[in-house]
């Protein structure tokens, strides 16, 4: 059982390595949410973006958002 | 009232399925033109019918006060602008919104006694909704035009082609509008500032009856002429069909529907099923477009006009993506990201209309009943497409241009339909 555990363990680390690595080792591959020239300063040093338009719900206002979940529940 | 959150959803979601419900089987048809008193029985001497939410004299734009004197000088009430000041000062006149009174009017969009209006019949609900006849363009009373020359045009349009279509129209089966819009579609028409396609088709269907019945050959050359120099003759009835189909979808308790939006060139106001006849206003925002020669920004009034009404069922600057070359005159941009305005209302509306489809996006539908929750959710706010008026009273139109619906108005709505469904 604790040499199964074991083995489990040791494999993750090595996977959580090898990914440590590669983001280490290669360019960086960016997914940026929310403000849009966080993105577009990346990609004008040639980083690889994926840009997803979001904003936080009822631009951040607590009562709006509150009162909009209750409504959409 | 609801007593669970999740009840109040579940029940938003069932009250908005009818009010799509009722957009989609609507079915409107131009089947008259008759003076407004007759169209309008509550309508009285001294009464002026205007644009937007309530508004007061004291609180008017210079193109609001213009009409008003104008047409008062029109109906006899005064024989001077001058003397139409004074007594619209003093409260000599009855100032209400057109949307009180099942009317809808452009811009100023004066509607009194004598004027001859459309008469458009929703054949689903029984309903009927008004509006007055197109002037053309240059200077109107719709822009705040108040001279010699705007008042014989509305003399001619009361005297001579208003009787005239009614005449015509009471002699055929009605015109179904919903299929020439569907058309003017493809033709290039957003229906809000441009109609060349729809009124081209209304002429042509027009014309056969008006030959028959009226006399006057000379008369029917200058109707026709009339008509057909006007691209933009089909938007006070595109109007009067947004009315007619907006209507019956007032009053679906707990709907987050948007049933109206209007503008008096002071606020902006919207309606909500939900929430029956009450506005929700906050100051109107300035159109950002183009100027004609001669004219700046500085020259421009805030904006205003019933014509939302149009964006209310998904035309107009929802309907963008049909209408690239109105992109460019409107000044918001080049023709081919026309379509990205239409997406985004897509963002903020529950559904698209199969019958209205736009060749540009694939046929996809116009994105059709607009969602409070949706519009507060994402902060994006209905796209207009608009024509601007001078500031200054008696001048007319100085450009075309763009303007989005303030936020603020949805926002208290929101709160309002939170507070009437117990969760706030």
């Amino acid at each position: 059982m604790n040499k199964a555990s074991d083995q489990q363990k040791s494999g993750a680390q090595i996977k959580e390595k090898t990914v440590q690595q590669s983001l280490l080792n290669g360019p960086p591959q960016v997914i940026n949410l929310g403000l849009a020239s966080f993105a577009d300063e990346l990609t004008k040093q040639g980083t690889v973006v994926v840009h997803v338009d979001w904003s936080p719900p009822a631009r951040g206002d607590v009562e709006l958002a509150n009162l909009l979940s209750k409504l959409n529940e | 009232m609801m007593t669970t959150s999740e009840k109040v959803g579940s029940n938003i979601r069932k009250a908005n399925a009818e009010a799509i419900r009722r957009i989609l089987e609507a079915k409107p048809v131009l089947i008259d033109v008759v003076p407004a008193s007759e169209a309008i029985p509550a309508l009285q001497e001294g009464m002026i019918l205007h644009a937007g939410p309530p508004i007061d004299w004291g609180n008017m734009c210079g193109p609001m006060r213009g009409a008003v004197t104008g047409i008062a000088v029109f109906e006899g009430w005064a024989t001077d602008l001058a003397e139409a000041e004074q007594l619209a000062e003093s409260g000599a006149f009855s100032l209400n919104p057109n949307h009180d009174f099942g009317a809808v009017g452009p811009m100023t969009g004066m509607t009194t006694l004598s004027q001859p209006v459309l008469v458009v019949e929703n054949r689903a609900s029984g309903n009927h909704a008004f509006c007055t006849i197109n002037e053309g363009l240059g200077k109107v009373m719709r822009f705040g035009g108040n001279d010699a020359s705007v008042l014989k045009r509305l003399g001619w349009l009361r005297d001579t082609l208003g009787p005239a279509l009614g005449v015509a129209l009471r002699a055929g089966k009605g015109i179904e509008l919903k299929p020439l819009v569907a058309r003017g579609l493809t033709m290039g028409d957003e229906m809000h500032q441009r109609n060349l396609g729809c009124s081209s088709l209304l002429l042509r269907t027009l014309a056969p009856d008006l030959a028959r019945t009226v006399d006057d050959r000379t008369a029917l050359a200058e109707m026709l002429s009339f008509i057909g120099s006007n691209d933009q003759f089909f938007l006070n009835l595109a109007m009067a069909l947004g009315k007619a189909i907006m209507d019956p979808v007032c009053d679906i308790d707990c709907s987050s529907v948007v049933t109206a939006m209007t503008r008096n060139g002071t606020d902006f106001g919207i309606r909500v099923s939900g929430l029956g006849d009450e506005w929700f206003t906050a100051p109107v925002e300035m159109p950002e477009g183009l100027y004609f020669p001669g004219f700046s920004a500085d020259d421009a009034n805030p904006d205003m006009g019933d014509s939302t009404i149009v964006e209310t069922i998904g035309l107009g600057g929802f309907a963008m993506a049909a209408a690239p070359a109105v992109a460019g005159f409107v000044g918001a941009g080049t023709p081919s990201i026309a379509a990205d305005f239409t997406r985004t209302m897509g963002e903020i509306t529950l559904t698209q209309n199969p019958e209205w489809t736009i060749p540009a996006l694939d046929y996809q539908g116009v994105p059709t009943g607009i969602d409070i929750r949706l519009v507060v959710e994402t902060g994006i706010t209905p796209t207009i497409n608009t024509g601007i008026a001078h500031r200054k009273p008696g001048i007319g139109q100085v450009g075309a241009g763009v303007v989005k619906a303030p936020l603020a108005c949805f926002e208290l709505a929101l709160k309002a339909l939170a507070t009437r469904l117990g969760v706030r």
